[in-house]
This record gives structure tokens, sequence and C-alpha cells, in this order.
């Protein structure tokens, strides 16, 4: 326990965000850590990838909480298990794949990108696409009303209008 | 007997609220003043009768009545009186009744305060408020009476869920509530309004001190609850994209989009149509809230089956409730006459941006909340929607959001000149980068996130003091008695903007540092045993047992140093209830001005005497709850502002000052 672990789990999905509108240079240090001092690996790297996957895992027996953040015992044998899987040498991908084999889909807090996900990950950008139009129609038709020139005085009103003017107005 | 008066109480305000539904709109409608005048009245007894009938279920906590089925499930004789007392509104049915409390006394009070409304719209207005009673009230008179019996009582009570049992979490539905109800009041004007055909910025003077009575107690119920998950859930997260959470957060981003618009309504009559909508959004959202939150159909879709009466109540009135308002908007809206004309780039223009953003948030938030449980119900399979998704989504959006904050103000009304804006603002840009640079030294291949989020912080912040500098003339060398009394002429409604938008620049602040650079250890320490976190010693002393009124637990003391400097005594606890045997733990918190010094003691480990301990350094983790009160108390000044007094020119001339804040309405223009 020498290094002083730098970690945030927010600071965290910043960052996965940072990746996501193509500006991530890195990713941030790794989320909340194994929960209990025995599991940690020794290999910094891993134990850095192990929390990372480990926030994105949800605990399949909790109310929304990812197994990083837990002290159920299926999200301690779920910590532990992707350690053993990133030391016998799979890739994320890979142990994503295995929990998603016996688990579902269910198993991770960042939904999956596929068919029945579409509209849950291009709909925030089609919500401001869809505000967007509607802000630039509402200019278009405020400026097309505001140029279409309006009614012109009657005869009468322009008779009132230039006695107004001329300060003797009678028949108000 | 003092339960059957409260049950009896609550089945006649069934029936005031019934008859303040029907007449009084009948009379607007019809002209006959004798209805519309029947409104007031009918407020005040609505809310005589639900007070009684909420003094009749707190007493039956206060005395643990355990003939009361609620107070069997809810409560237990050992339970610190505090918690008894928030045991009433910590529970399904109670918790209905709390909200139809708030909800009769805010009617009441449009009722009695707002002497100065058109007669047809305070009628029709508490006419709406009365029928959202009537829908909550045969709610809870039908499925969830919190009057029901139980023979023969049980010799004790099932407690309240020991994570409840927790001063933060006492006060935190109240102030949501509030929240909730204050929109249901914007609601019943919007929809008073658009019977009426007409929306004007006399309505929207009415409205908005309602609008921001609402949002002050949503922002500081939101960060009681999130100041609550940071201590006591003990991993020192302080928000987790919870459904529950999720559901208080959206009212509050569509109410922060509806305070904003209707500025715009107010000064310069333009998006009427659209700050309908939010309010009617607002208050749309808030029911759902509340009952998503209470239907447990967010935990399961199963849960909601296993009760299909309330489940189905609870739809049929979320039908009727935001179809009947977006109906009457659909038919309604369309006649209302656009007003005052704008460039895209003036102070209407930011807002509209403003407006743009918040909402596309909100409805983002909407779609993670929704989407597991739309694509289960459609046979789709079962999806997590965590906080990856949310942080991907819904932070892109707010980026700009903040970035826009520091220039909208500085533009004028109708037509503003951004670059004359941007050129006001070049010190601030200056600064801006200089952070910018020096985060990015700092955080390089760590985190772009980092950068941008404290380079914003600093944007808003020398933003709003270029601005208060301009305004108060210190530029242009007026000297500072004459610059102190400017300042202190300044509107409080534009004092409330600068407080809490400061509020957003420091809770900024808070966010992005505590996740950069908190430090954790999580060891196992025997008693002697030291260990360093961040400069800071933590020397641990050991763990014993202690006993609570209604729990026992094991507390750790830490010495905690600082360059040999004694810091803090903390005193962590992980508590085991008596009743039900669950366990929390308590974190001990140290508040320090740059950090927060946390301790959690977990498991007894075999050695003796040696537990596992959890020890973080939270640095500036506290300023996101400082800058959440800030725009609070900014809501709260600008609440004061004469504009929105009660009747203030009228009245002060009268009674020599205003009384009540924002109650209700001052008809005649300044």
């Amino acid at each position: 326990m020498s290094a002083v672990r730098s970690v945030g789990t927010d600071l965290d999905r910043l960052a996965r965000l940072a990746g996501a509108v193509g500006l991530a240079l890195a990713l941030a240090a790794g989320p909340a850590a194994a929960v209990e001092p025995g599991e940690k690996l020794d290999d910094p790297k891993l134990e850095q990838r192990a929390q990372e996957l480990s926030a994105e895992i949800r605990c399949l027996v909790c109310q929304n909480q990812a197994i990083s953040e837990s002290n159920a015992d299926l999200a301690k044998d779920l910590r532990v298990l992707v350690r053993e899987r990133l030391q016998a040498g799979d890739s994320d991908q890979e142990i994503k794949d295995y929990l998603t084999d016996r688990y579902g889909d269910f198993v991770l807090l960042k939904p999956p990108m596929k068919p029945e996900t579409y509209l849950l990950w291009y709909g925030p950008a089609g919500l401001v696409a869809l505000g967007a139009v509607g802000v630039g129609v509402f200019f278009w038709r405020r400026r097309k009303a505001s140029n279409t020139p309006g009614r012109r005085l009657s005869d009468e009103e322009e008779r009132r209008l230039q006695k107004i003017l001329e300060g003797h107005d009678t028949s108000t | 007997m003092i339960i059957e008066l409260g049950h009896f109480a609550l089945i006649l305000a069934l029936f005031t609220a019934g008859a303040q539904a029907v007449l009084p709109m009948w009379g607007a409608q019809r002209g006959i003043p004798g209805f519309m005048a029947m409104a007031t009245p009918a407020a005040l007894a609505q809310l005589g009768l639900i007070l009684l009938s909420f003094a009749a279920l707190t007493w039956a906590y206060v005395t643990s009545d355990f003939s009361v089925v609620n107070v069997v499930q809810n409560s237990h004789s050992m339970k610190p009186m505090l918690y008894k007392i928030s045991g009433v509104w910590g529970n399904h049915e109670g918790s209905l009744l709390l909200w139809v409390t708030i909800l009769a006394l805010f009617g009441a009070i449009v009722g009695v305060f707002g002497r100065n409304l058109p007669p047809g719209l305070k009628a029709r207005t508490l006419s709406v408020q009365a029928m959202i009673a009537v829908g909550f009230l045969l709610f809870m008179v039908f499925t969830s009476n919190p009057f029901d019996r139980v023979f023969p009582p049980p010799a004790d009570g099932q407690d309240l869920n020991p994570l409840l049992q927790d001063p933060g979490l006492a006060f935190h539905p109240p102030m949501l509530y509030v929240g909730y109800v204050g929109f249901s009041i914007v609601f019943s004007f919007a929809m008073a309004a658009l019977i009426e055909g007409r929306v004007d910025a006399a309505w929207a003077r009415w409205v908005r001190p309602w609008t921001l009575l609402a949002w002050v107690f949503l922002t500081a119920g939101i960060a009681l609850g999130s100041w609550w998950a940071y201590y006591e859930l003990g991993w020192g997260g302080w928000w987790y994209w919870d459904p529950v959470e999720n559901a208080s957060f959206m009212p509050w981003l569509v109410g922060t989009a509806l305070l904003h618009s209707s500025i715009v309504v107010e000064k310069r009559d333009a998006l009427k149509t659209w700050t309908i909508l939010l309010a009617i959004l607002a208050f749309s959202l808030s029911l759902i809230g509340t009952f998503l939150v209470r239907s447990g159909v967010l935990t399961s879709v199963h849960a909601f089956a296993t009760d299909p009466d309330r489940g189905v109540f609870i739809l049929v009135l979320l039908v009727i409730a935001i179809g009947g308002g977006l109906g009457l908007y659909a038919y309604r809206a369309p006649q209302l006459k656009g007003g005052g004309l704008f460039a895209p780039i003036s102070r209407e223009g930011a807002l509209v941006l403003n407006n743009l953003l918040l909402s596309a948030a909100a409805g983002t938030v909407l779609l993670g909340t929704l989407y597991p449980l739309f694509l289960e119900s459609l046979g789709g399979g079962k999806v997590s929607v965590g906080p990856p998704y949310f942080n991907a989504t819904f932070i892109p959006l707010m980026l700009p959001l903040v970035a826009a904050l520091g220039v909208g103000p500085l533009l004028s009304w109708k037509r503003g000149d951004l670059k004359g804006a941007l050129m006001r603002l070049k010190v601030a840009f200056v600064i801006t980068a200089v952070v910018f640079v020096f985060m990015a030294y700092l955080l390089w291949g760590r985190s772009v996130f980092g950068m941008l989020g404290m380079a914003l912080a600093a944007w808003l912040v020398t933003a709003i003091v270029t601005e208060v500098v301009e305004r108060i003339g210190l530029t242009r060398g007026v000297g500072a008695a004459a610059a102190w009394g400017r300042a202190r002429s300044l509107p409080r409604a534009y004092v409330g903007m600068l407080v809490a938008h400061l509020g957003v620049a420091v809770a900024l602040v808070g966010m992005t540092g505590s996740s950069l650079w908190q430090s954790e250890r999580i060891i196992v320490m025997q008693p002697g045993e030291t260990e360093t976190v961040a400069g800071y010693t933590f020397a641990f002393e050991g763990a014993r047992p202690v006993q609570g009124p209604n729990y026992e637990a094991t507390e750790g003391t830490f010495q905690v140093t600082h360059d040999g400097a004694p810091i803090a005594t903390l005193h962590p606890q992980k508590r085991q209830y008596f009743v039900g045997g669950r366990e929390t733990t308590e974190a001990s918190i140290r508040t320090r001005p740059l950090g927060d010094i946390y301790a959690v003691v977990g498991d007894a480990q075999e050695a003796e005497g040696a537990y596992t301990v959890r020890l973080y350094f939270k640095p500036v983790v506290s300023w996101i709850w400082l800058g959440a009160g800030l725009m609070a108390v900014g809501g709260l000044i600008s609440l004061t502002d004469r504009r929105l007094r009660v009747g203030a020119p009228t009245r002060a001339r009268r009674r020599g000052a205003a009384p009540q804040p924002a109650m209700g309405a001052a008809q005649a223009e300044e």
C-alpha cells in the first residue's frame, strides 16, 4: 500500500465520456478500488484495469450498484473473477463477453450498442438535433413574420395620425 | 378514536376538494361570482381537514400506536423521537399524506395571499389545484390508506429501514415535496391561463415566485439527498444516477429551464407557449417522480404487478393529469399570440440555448431511467443503464451550458453584441486560458474533462466578477464609495442570479476536483498501526462495541494528524439494528475547506483487534454542496426582489412593508 492511489469513479466516467466525444487522450485513474484488502492484484496495470472494469459491472443482487461499490458476496466473487480472468490474460472485452454469456446484458452498467439500444444511445443527440431544428424554425418564422409588411393604415387612420402628429386630434 | 377522526377528515377533504374542483371552475366559465368566491374558503377547509388527518397519523407514530398497520410496518417503540416523526413520511401512505398536506397548504396560500389575482384566474387555478388533490386523495382513500387498523395489535413494530434513520433523510422528502408541489401551483396557473387563453407579463410575474420557491426547495432537497448518500452509504460517492435520484433530478432540470424561460415571458412577452409547456412538463415529471419512487416499479416491473390496484390507479392518474395537461395545451396553445421579437444573439437567445440544453438533458435522463423498463416490458431483454451511460450523455450537454452561462448575462435583450460581450470578457478569457494550461500540465494524459471542468469553473467565476465590477462602475473609476453604493442598490433578482451562477461554478470545482484527486486506502489495520493518506496520518486506536437506542455498533477510533499537528478524532461506526438485524455504515467525516477526511470501519479480521478499514481524502468535495447551497440561497435572494413581492407597489404604501414574499400577485406594473 505504498503509492497513493488516485481513485475517482466520476473522473473515470468523465474520462470515458471523453473518449465518446473524441477528446480522450487517456483514461483517468481507476474507479473505486477492490473492496477488500486481499483482493488486490500485485501488478498495478492489471489492478488498474480490474478497477476500471469493476465500475462497469453491476452487482446483480444489489439495487443499482457496481461491483466495485458493494459488500455483497456476489460482488466480491465477481471482483475476484474479473481479476482471475485478467491474470489469465483475457482482454477487457473477453471478460465482458464472459460475464454477459452468463448473466446477460443486465450485468453491464453501460449497455452495449446494438439495435435494441440504438434509441438509448442516439436519443440524446437526437433530442438536441430536434431542439435545434425547433429553435431554427422558430427564428426563421419569426424573421419571415417580421419582414412581411404589416397592414397599411386606412385613409381615415392616415388622416387621424396626421392630426395627432400635428397636435390637434379631437376625435379621441 | 383519533385514528378514525384522521380517516374521516381525509374522506371529508376528498369531498371538499371535489367541490373546490367543480364549483369555482363552473363559476368562472359562467361568470357566477358566488361560485368563484367559494374557491378560497374551500381551499382553507381542505387544508384544515388534511392537517387534522396529518396530525392524527403523527399522533399514532409519536405514541407508537401499533393497532395501526402503517405504524407497525414503519416504526418501533425504541426508535428515537425524531425518526418516529420522520417515519410518518418514510413510507408509501404517509408520504402521500405529506404530499397532499403541502398541496393543500399551497392552495390555501394562493387563496389567502392571491387577493390581487383576477378573480377568474384565481378561481380556475384553485380549481385545477383541487383536481390534483382529488386524484391524490382518491388514490389514498381507496388504495393507500394510512389509517388501516390491525387486530390484534402486535407487541411492537417492524421499525423503519435504518438507512432512513438519519437526520439528512428525515428532512429530504419534505423538501423534495415542497419542490414537486410548488410545480403543481405553476401547473395550475398554466392550465388556468390556457383556459382563459391569455398569457402575459403579469401572468409570468405571478408564476415566477412559485417556480423559484419550488426550485429552491428541490435544489436543497436533492443536495441533501446527495449529501446523505455521501456519508451514509459509506462509499464516498455522492451521485449514483440511481433511478430514485433521477426521479427528482428531471423535474429540477425542467424547473431550471422554466425558471429561465419565464424571465423571457416577463421581460419580453416572448416564449409564452414554450413556457406553458415547460410548466406542464415540470409538474408531469414531478408526478412521475413521486410515483416511480413510491410504486416500486423502478426496482422491477414485477413489483408493480404484485399490487395491480395501485399500479393501475397510478397509471390512470398520470394519464389524466399529463394527458389532460398536454391535451389542453395542444388545443389552446396555438391561439396564444407570440410576443416580442428578438435576434438569435441576444439575452433571450442565450436563454433559449439554456432551455434547449436543459430540456435535452432532462430528456436524456428520462430516456436512461425508463429505457430498461420499456425494453423489458416490450420483451427486449434486461439491460442496465448505469453511471457510464449518464456520464457519457449528460456531461457533454452541461459543458456548453456552463460555457454559455459566462456570456449570456452580458448580452443585451432583443439584439446582443456577442463580439462586444466577448471583448468585455477578455480578462476572464486570459485567466481561463491560464487555468486550462496549468490543469493541462497537471493532468496531461489523465483527464481531459478535469482540464475542461476546472477551466470552465474559472471562466464562470471570472465572467461573474467581470460583470459585477463593470456594473458597479469600478472599471470606470467611480471610486470605492460610489461603487459600494451601486453594489447595494443592485436589484435583488440580479444579485440572486449572480449568487446562483457562482454556485454552479463552486459545485463544478467540487465535482471535478473531488474525482480528480481523491486518495483511498483499503487495508486491514490493527490497534497502534498508522497509515498515511494524502499527507494525513491515521492512527488506529482500535474498535469497541457501543450501544445506541435501537442498535449496537462497533466504533473505531482514529487520531488524524497532518505533519504531526492533530487534525481530528474520527469515530466511524458499523451499526447493527436490533429489529431486522440490518447493518449500516456510519462514515466519520471531518470537513476542511480544501477537502474531507473520511473513515469507514468494516469487518473484524482474524488477527486480534484487526479490522478492515477504508480511509479517504476527498479534496473539495464539500464544495459540491456549498455550490448547491449557493444556488438555493441565490433563489431565495431573488425571491425577495421587489417586483416579485405580493402587490409590492400597492401594499408597500398601505402597510409600510410588504409581507410574505412572493405568494401571489401584483397586478399593477411597477
